[in-house]
């Protein structure tokens, strides 16, 4: 079984994130880290390889984004990952979540995987969307936010939480699967995991490299456009208490509820 | 200008949010100068009368295919069929998982774009104009279409559903050949209740807990401190899916809308998906001890610090106060 984990490079969480207003855009200079999320994705090829239920032969880190998105298939390869792919071009930028998933779909055929996996959202844009869009492209069975995968019969049985309370469904593989932080406890890189991961193998491929029609990517084959970027409706910001004694803590805020009438 | 609007049901009745996105899209397609129509997908429970009774929330006609149900790429195949036959300006979808999921196959297949998120539409210049709040929650981006359909997908709770009282929708069956993907995941178990049933919805008072309990045994905290308050116990997504606390009381996207007249948030980081279904509460009082988690923005009063050193000094005051 050969397994691609789709990975992303995000602000790191301590840097305040804005929008440029001259270009619309997420302003995404400032530290950068592997999205919190793809980290279960790659835990969880991990788990499905360690487990022994089916061989896995190969997990491959695909990225796509700026050149300096390497570092993010670094450290997805100091995960675990074997080897990986890196779609950059600069007719990708400002491509929005249709453009990303026909882009992503493109380079994940050129690779053909058994399994797609993914982090749920990424830090940045919280779209949650990207997997089902991949999915169809690659005309894959596809579920998002699972949060249990076992292997049985060469099929996928995963669960999730849904509308109405814990599904449990069996998914016939080639498949796209996004992950929630719920599945695993991804763990630490070794040092030495670290140091190894420049020496892995890494391609990067350009839009055309894997086939992609330059009229469908980057801010020119969006389909949708952002119009504005607003301050939001300014809610009155609440009362804030640094506990330092607990005994005038507690007093203040049963105080805040005695005068709300939370308490009779 | 015409909206296809996708209704989720359950057992033979429909979602909360799906009711609210048919009632949104029948007023925007009313100022678009068009029609609202809803499709529906799942077995026998989808009486006549059932899905007639989505005109009471605006829709004028409601397409019915009958396919597996709780998997979103059978919708996806059932709504590009629709969309393909009779033409549709846009697709909205509700809150919830399969709606994302649905509204993103439909965004590839259809090659069109999407939002989501969206907390508020308007139509202008006779489009649509989605609004989205990102970065959370610190900006809004207004989102318009280039090409058509545009797919809508809705935030938790971003659209009331408003029973108009009377009318009926028409009936229309669509018969749809699944593609070959949509056939190859199986619904196993569905809606599985995992812990005990407990009652939330009706409390005037919410102890919630979250991660920062450390474990299950943290919510013996929340437990007492609900009680001295007169309340019910809480908990978030994260919680849940550790087996710390019982679904049923699982508050926010996949979980339970409240609003109680005081939420009280112990441990909760307060991401959007938490958010969605809390943020109506009269109060918010939240107790975190990293002073930049993201529920101090929206709570009224904000307490920075250990929770085992707070709740039990808090639940004794609590309990002297109301003798």
């Amino acid at each position: 079984m050969k397994i691609c984990v789709l990975v992303k490079e995000v602000p790191d969480a301590a840097v305040e994130k804005r929008m440029d207003p001259a270009s619309k855009r997420l302003d995404r200079s400032g530290e950068k880290n592997l999205n919190p999320f793809d980290t279960h994705a790659i835990e969880a090829a991990m788990q499905i390889r360690e487990g022994g239920a089916v061989e896995v032969d190969e997990i491959v880190a695909v990225t796509m984004g700026p050149e300096s998105a390497f570092r993010a298939l670094h450290k997805a390869v100091s995960l675990g990952a074997d080897r990986s792919v890196h779609l950059t071009d600069a007719a990708l930028a400002g491509s929005d979540v249709c453009a990303t998933g026909y882009a992503l779909a493109r380079v994940l055929e050129a690779e053909s995987p058994d399994l797609v996996l993914l982090g749920q959202q990424s830090d940045d844009g919280e779209c949650y969307t990207i997997g089902a869009v991949v999915a169809d492209h690659l005309r894959m069975p596809s579920l998002t936010q699972v949060i249990r995968i076992d292997v049985r019969d060469g099929k996928l049985r995963c669960e999730r939480q849904a509308e109405y309370g814990y599904d449990t469904v069996d998914v016939e593989l080639p498949a796209v699967i996004s992950v929630g932080d719920a599945i695993n406890e991804p763990r630490y890189p070794s040092l030495k995991a670290i140091m190894g991961a420049k020496k892995k193998q890494l391609d990067t491929r350009s839009a055309a490299d894997v086939g992609i029609e330059a009229a469908r990517i980057g801010a020119e084959g969006s389909r949708t456009e952002v119009l504005a970027v607003n301050p939001p409706a300014q809610k009155q910001a609440g009362e804030i208490i640094e506990d330092e004694d607990t005994n005038e803590t507690v007093e203040r805020i049963v105080a805040w509820l005695e005068e709300r009438k939370l308490l009779a | 200008m015409s909206i296809l609007v996708y209704a989720l049901h359950y057992q033979g009745e429909f979602n909360r949010n799906s009711l609210g996105a048919v009632s949104e899209g029948a007023r925007l397609a009313g100022e678009l100068g068009g029609e609202a129509a809803a499709a529906v997908v799942g077995g026998d429970d989808l009486t006549d009368d059932l899905c007639a009774s989505l005109g009471r929330y605006g829709a004028s006609k409601v397409y019915r295919a009958r396919a597996p149900e709780g998997l979103a790429q059978p919708v996806v195949d059932v709504m590009a069929k629709v969309i393909a036959d009779d033409g549709f300006e846009y697709a909205l979808f509700g809150g919830g998982l399969l709606g994302f999921e649905v509204g993103a196959g439909l965004t590839a297949r259809l090659d069109v774009g999407v939002t989501m998120e969206v907390t508020a539409v308007r139509a202008q210049d006779g489009r649509l104009v989605a609004e989205r709040p990102i970065l959370q929650d610190s900006a809004i981006v207004d989102v318009g279409y280039v090409g058509e359909p545009g797919i809508v997908i809705g935030r938790l709770n971003a659209f009331d559903a408003r029973d108009g009282g009377d009318g009926a929708a028409e009936v229309v069956d669509v018969e749809v050949e699944l593609e070959r993907h949509s056939t190859r995941a199986t619904m196993v178990k569905r809606g599985e209740q995992r812990g005990a049933d407990v009652n939330i919805e009706d409390a005037g008072v919410l102890v919630a807990g979250g991660r920062g309990l450390g474990n299950a045994e943290g919510f013996e905290l929340c437990e007492s401190l609900a009680d001295a308050l007169g309340g019910a116990v809480a908990a978030t997504r994260a919680v849940v899916d550790a087996g710390w606390y019982p679904y049923a009381a699982q508050i926010g996207q996949t979980g339970k809308t409240v609003a109680p007249k005081l939420y009280l948030a112990a441990g909760i980081s307060g991401a959007i998906q938490h958010k969605v279904g809390m943020q109506s509460s009269e109060h918010i009082l939240a107790i975190n001890k990293d002073p930049n988690a993201p529920i101090f923005e929206f709570s009224d009063l904000g307490v920075v610090g250990d929770l085992n050193k707070i709740l039990p000094k808090l639940t004794d005051a609590v309990k002297a106060k109301k003798g």
